[in-house]
């Protein structure tokens, strides 16, 4: 059984429960009064980019939406500009809700396969924790071949003289590729790190047994 | 009569000295006016002017006294003598504080000063002393009807100032609505759960005040009399009927809800298991006093989902079911879906809502069903179709845009169908037409007389056009167009019950007002202690009954013969009647067709060269005459040619001093009223609007006249005006300068 | 006044060679003008950022943080922490808020701390270097060490997303934060009040995973500071630097525009007002070299 059947399974007819036990910030979702106010002040929300923006996905989850939701690209456009959280009435965290929605959907294996930003902050998580510090150069170059080695040549190609002009300036270390920036007890920070998931992980499960 | 002694003070204070010849006012009161006794005063209302005057009726013998000075609005407590006639020419806001203080001014200015004592000479002249209604009742009982929240409050809070009443409750038991429901919406902090009805305790404190008579099962047969003289009689049950003097009513006989069988498409008398928000009270109550668990009425299952429809035959823009929102009905199914949630939290509550309205702590109280995990999904539901034991729900998801929308399965669907007012026969409604041929019989139930007044108008108070009664919603909320009968609680508008109670409180008061007012043969409001009252030459009478059929507030009925017979404590002192009147006898001590026809031709007309037009403008009281008012204390010029007349009400204005104002030469004439129709804004409620419909009728005058129509101009005025009514003097003034001056100067 | 000290956490994009290192260079020059002492908290990590969210869950990301509290303890106890990353600040301030107001989450975060030897006693203030300059030393005792005024330059004052929303500088509204235009009058230069993109987000990560969306956004910010006349935008913010500055290039070419306007870091403006040459202010480390404060930096100081 996958992640996402066995919880689907677990909450069948309750999505709001389910969102509630297992997404983060999830039970703040019911609050919601449906004033649009985040809606209207989202960057990329006025760019149209979301298909469902905050308050629809409320109102779906409530709904019962589940396959919608969470196979949504919509909330992987959140910029983290916080504009939602400073304006909503109800004081609803709804970045944190938009990042705890794509992080459960890709958590279960649902979220859309290649939405470039869920590649790169994933990729970006991996990079900080690697050595404990981010690599910015390995960064740019994991994001430029997410689509194979030919794709990003014409990546790094389009991107040159943004790449060049920080070279110059210093800003950019081609050294950066072999080693670079690191912490010294990368041991100790993957150890902790593999603690925090389990508890998390341990808790999570225990809600939706309980 | 008496021998009358007319004196008239000008005052020099205010800057009146400064701006004004008060020498020369003296002499055109002396020789214009032809008063005896014409005086100075540096500041006429301090204690020394007003000695003076006092003074000069007790040992000089004035009985009239015209005050050249401020306002009549204002220093209204230094010059009141109630012995005496008193007319006031206003120098103050009519004249120096409108008019730039500049030399070229100087001239028209004076004119304008000497024409207001010319006018207050005149008015006084007409005049007498208000003596009082001494036709009065003295009854301190008040008569409430219906014994709900609102009836039962406003019975405690009169009994607790001290006036005996008099309860009656058509039903077997105290609580009305309040008294069926299993809680109500809380009103304390923390505004989170349902809260005990606190219908019991209103009930037992009734039951123990021995200042409170109450009739259970009994209804009102019949209402007499007027203000401080009512007699009611009461039927009961047994066949029985008591009579009681009651000096003043309020009605609070509240509502129905909306039949819910009138939404067949909503599942409305489809299915048990589709009920309205007093059938799942009913359901709540039942459930309590078993195992706490609300049952599906088919089969007695257990609800495991309900779905709350709000707005169901409410605020319904095509004409079918009631167009207004009831106010209370989000609060109710907030606090219906809490009856389930706090029982079983795995209880599916779903309210579908178009707006949800919570105003102040309801916010709180909806925040705390979120919080219990009632879900609210914004839409309008198009159709409940129940099937065997459950029902789809189907609706236009709004935030969604979803119009296929549907919830399956639910166990109960709650219709939230608004309040209709049990406010009795609608005696403005036209005798039904006969049905069409072939036309499906209508249904309707005959509403049924609550008050059973017996008034030539009509057995019950006025209603509003979505039935409620007629209140003055605007400046006197409890007030209705039966002087001494209030009405308050859901009967004059939708409400919860804190504003049920709140309003039930008002209309106490203003009830014990009326009864108060009434023992001393004074108004009621807006004219709130007058003493002056309609008096009427019979003998000149035609018997055209337009004056009984005119007054606003029934205080006029007829006699066999249909000479009018007055009810003064009915009356409200609006002049409606004067102003009917086409043989003009009907007139008030101090205030009659004389009294304002002798202003209008004391005025000095000057003559048609010298290229000084002449505005008559007859101001109501109330909005318009305050508005003018306001404009000078804001020191807001307008035309110096305007003479301006305040009246009680545009619905006074007897059609003969237009006509008069016309023949004397004057250019044009103004009328300023309050807003008439639905969205009334007139004291007197039919006041402005009777006064109109008199005035759509002049253009024939002015034809016979010879006349333009421009010459008379009816202009609609609220108080707020004190930027546009300048305004829109001047252009008038400016608009009769290109028309030309009157034909009429010089005859 | 005397020395003030604190825990200093730098942040990834500070460091040598990364895409803010001019940013420390002036900031290390403008503290020694105004005698601020800062402490790196050794060994720190990267706080997370708001775009590692996919992977990172609650509990991770707050260990993340939790950790450089945890050192700076053990090195400085007591110390307040001061960022000048705005994600660094934003994210170590929102585990701060997160572990003070859940017993569960703190009692976790300890757990998962203890793998790397590490504990927190007591937790510590977080603050962004702004709030050090306008809390701590106030816009007076910045002014006093201005000896070249940066006259006649107008600036746009681009306060960006993560130092104003969801925290913000104490006393600032989230729609019109004053703060970074009442800096830029301190340094002498000219103020644009009514810049209306001065809280606008420039895209932040979807810079890079979704360039055409913040590339939009930025080129709303550049625009604005162009039509109200600016010859430079300011801001806080390293991500918000970058992003508004190495894009530019791109954004000409997608909308046919001209812009070429340089970027630069509030503590920049203050090391050349404070009399730093171009080096100590960083101003090697433009992508679109600042000419006019080049220009201004090698002029001789008035004492």
């Amino acid at each position: 059984m996958s992640a996402n059947t066995a919880v689907a399974e677990k909450y069948r007819n309750n999505f709001l429960k389910e969102i509630e036990e297992q997404v983060e910030m999830g039970d703040w979702v019911k609050m919601c009064m449906q004033c649009g106010v985040c809606s209207g002040s989202c960057p990329t929300n006025f760019q149209s980019a979301w298909d469902h923006p905050p308050q629809e996905l409320f109102m779906m989850i409530r709904a019962g939406k589940r396959e919608e939701v969470l196979t949504s690209s919509s909330m992987w456009n959140c910029t983290s500009c916080y504009n939602c959280i400073v304006r909503c009435p109800r004081k609803i965290p709804i970045t944190h809700i938009m990042h705890g929605l794509a992080e459960y959907a890709h958590r279960i294996g649902m979220a859309p396969k290649m939405q470039a930003t869920r590649f790169f902050s994933g990729l970006f998580w991996k990079n900080a924790t690697h050595t404990g510090r981010v690599n910015e150069l390995k960064l740019s170059l994991g994001l430029y071949f997410k689509d194979g080695f030919v794709q990003g040549v014409k990546n790094g190609m389009a991107m040159q003289s943004v790449a060049l002009g920080l070279v110059k300036a210093g800003r950019l270390n081609v050294l950066e590729l072999f080693g670079g920036h690191k912490c010294k007890d990368q041991k100790g920070i993957h150890a902790m790190l593999a603690k925090a998931y389990e508890i998390e992980r341990v808790r999570k499960a225990a809600k939706m047994a309980g | 009569m008496a021998d009358i002694k007319v004196a008239a003070y000008i005052c020099k204070g205010c800057g009146l000295g400064e701006r004004l010849d008060a020498d020369a006012l003296v002499k055109i009161a002396q020789k214009d006016g032809k008063v005896p006794m014409a005086k100075t005063h540096d500041f006429l209302c301090n204690a020394d002017g007003v000695a003076m005057i006092k003074n000069d009726i007790a040992n000089e013998g004035v009985t009239h006294v015209m005050i050249g000075a401020c306002s009549r609005r204002a220093k209204t407590e230094a010059f009141h003598f109630p012995e005496n006639a008193v007319a006031r020419a206003n120098l103050r806001e009519g004249v120096i504080w409108i008019r730039p203080d500049t030399d070229e001014a100087r001239e028209t200015t004076q004119e304008m000063a000497e024409d207001y004592i010319r006018m207050g000479c005149a008015e006084v002249k007409a005049m007498t002393a208000p003596e009082g209604n001494p036709n009065t009742g003295g009854s301190k009982t008040l008569l409430v009807v219906g014994g709900g929240i609102t009836g039962m409050t406003t019975a405690i809070e009169a009994s607790k100032t001290g006036y005996s009443v008099v309860l009656v409750e058509k039903s077997g038991e105290l609580g009305g609505w309040a008294g069926k429901l299993y809680k109500r919406v809380p009103v304390h902090e923390p505004y989170k759960s349902p809260a005990d009805t606190g219908v019991a305790d209103l009930a037992s404190q009734i039951l123990a005040d021995g200042n409170i008579k109450l009739y259970l099962n009994a209804t009102i047969a019949k209402t007499d009399g007027s203000p401080g003289k009512f007699v009611v009689s009461i039927a009961t049950e047994s066949g029985a009927t008591h009579t009681e003097d009651i000096g003043a009513i309020v009605q609070a006989t509240g509502f129905t809800p909306y039949d819910m069988n009138k939404l067949p498409e909503l599942g409305g008398g489809k299915s048990a298991n589709v009920v309205d928000q007093a059938g799942l009270e009913a359901l709540a109550i039942d459930a309590a006093s078993k195992d706490g668990v609300i049952r599906r009425p088919s089969d007695g299952q257990p609800v495991k989902s309900v779905v709350f429809v709000q707005c169901a035959g409410q605020r319904d823009p095509t004409g079918k079911h009631l167009s207004f929102c009831s106010g209370h009905c989000c609060n109710t199914s907030i606090k219906q879906a809490m009856y389930f949630k706090d029982a079983n939290p795995d209880v599916d509550t779903t309210i579908i809502y178009s707006d949800l309205r919570t105003p102040g702590n309801g916010e709180d109280f909806y925040r705390s069903a979120q919080e219990k995990g009632v879900i609210f999904t914004k839409g309008t539901v198009a159709e409940v179709v129940p099937t065997g034991n459950t029902s789809t729900v189907k609706f236009n998801d709004l935030i969604l845009g979803d119009a296929d929308a549907s919830i399956v399965d639910a166990d109960l669907v709650v219709l939230a169908t608004g309040q209709v007012p049990n406010s009795g026969v609608n005696i403005d409604a036209p005798a039904a037409a006969p049905a069409e041929a072939g036309a499906e019989p209508k249904v309707e139930i005959k509403p049924i007389s609550i008050l059973n007044l017996n008034y030539r108008q009509g057995p019950d108070v006025p209603h509003l056009k979505q039935g409620f009664t007629d209140s003055h919603f605007i400046c006197f909320p409890y007030e209705t167009r039966r002087t001494g009968i209030y009405t308050a609680g859901p009967v004059r508008r939708p409400m919860d019950i804190p504003q049920a109670r709140e309003d039930a409180t008002g209309a106490a008061l203003k009830a014990i007002q009326a009864l108060e007012n009434a023992e001393l043969g004074r108004a009621a409001h807006p004219r709130s202690g007058d003493l002056s009252f309609p008096k009427v030459r019979l003998e000149g009478c035609t018997q055209c009954k337009r004056c009984t059929v005119e007054c606003p507030f029934g205080a006029i009925d007829e006699d066999v013969k249909g000479f009018p017979l007055f009810n003064e404590s009915r009356c409200r002192r609006c002049g409606t009647c004067m102003g009917a009147c086409p043989v003009r006898v009907i007139s008030f001590e101090n205030y009659s067709v004389n009294t304002v026809g002798a202003q209008i031709k004391a005025v000095d007309i000057p003559d048609e060269f010298s290229e000084k037009p002449r505005i008559l403008i007859l101001a109501c009281e109330n909005d318009a005459y305050p508005a003018l008012d306001m404009a000078g204390m804001n020191r807001i010029e307008y035309s110096a040619y305007v003479r301006t007349i305040p009246v009680r009400c545009l619905g006074s204005v007897n059609t003969i001093w237009i006509t008069d104002a016309l023949n004397a030469g004057y250019d044009g004439v103004m009328m300023m009223g309050c807003k008439s129709g639905d969205e009334y804004q007139c004291h007197f409620v039919k006041g402005s609007e009777l006064g109109r419909v008199r005035l759509s009728k002049i253009d024939d005058t002015l034809k016979t006249l010879n006349l333009e129509s421009e010459r008379v101009r009816d202009l609609e005025v609220a108080i707020t005006d004190i930027q546009r009514l300048p305004e829109m003097i001047n252009k008038y003034a400016a608009e009769l300068v290109a028309v030309g001056p009157s034909p009429f100067k010089g005859f | 006044m005397a020395t003030k000290e604190y825990a200093f956490y730098p942040g990834c994009s500070s460091q040598k060679g990364a895409s803010a290192s001019n940013y420390l260079t002036s900031v290390e020059a403008m503290c020694k003008t105004l005698d601020v002492k800062l402490t790196e908290i050794p060994d720190w990590n990267c706080c997370g950022a708001s775009i590692g969210y996919a992977e990172a869950g609650e509990l991770p990301r707050h260990v993340l943080n939790a950790r450089n509290f945890a050192l700076s303890e053990q090195h400085m106890p007591g110390k307040e922490i001061v960022a000048t990353c705005a994600a660094c600040w934003l994210g170590a301030r929102e585990t701060r808020e997160r572990l003070t107001h859940s017993e569960t989450l703190m009692a976790d975060t300890r757990e998962a701390l203890k793998e790397a030897g590490l504990t927190i006693n007591e937790m510590p203030n977080i603050r962004h270097m702004v709030e050090v300059l306008i809390e701590d030393l106030g816009f007076d005792e910045m002014k006093k060490h201005v000896v070249r005024p940066l006259e006649g330059v107008k600036i746009a004052g681009y306060v960006g997303c993560q130092t104003n929303r969801p925290f913000g500088v104490d006393g600032e509204s989230f729609e019109n934060p004053q703060y970074l235009d009442k800096m830029v009058e301190m340094v002498g230069a000219e103020p644009i009040p009514d810049y209306e993109q001065k809280v606008t987000c420039c895209g932040g990560a979807l810079a890079f995973s979704e360039p055409e969306k913040a590339q939009a956004q930025i080129k709303d910010i550049v625009e604005s500071a162009y039509d109200h006349g600016a010859e430079m935008i300011v801001t806080p913010c390293p991500l918000c630097q970058a992003n508004v500055e190495i894009y530019q290039g791109q954004v000409n070419k997608r909308y046919g525009t001209k812009f070429d306007i340089p970027v630069m870091y509030y503590s920049q403006l203050m090391v050349v007002a404070y009399g730093g040459d171009a080096k100590a202010a960083g101003l090697n480390g433009q992508v679109i070299k600042a000419r006019r404060l080049e220009e201004i930096a090698a002029k001789p100081v008035k004492r």
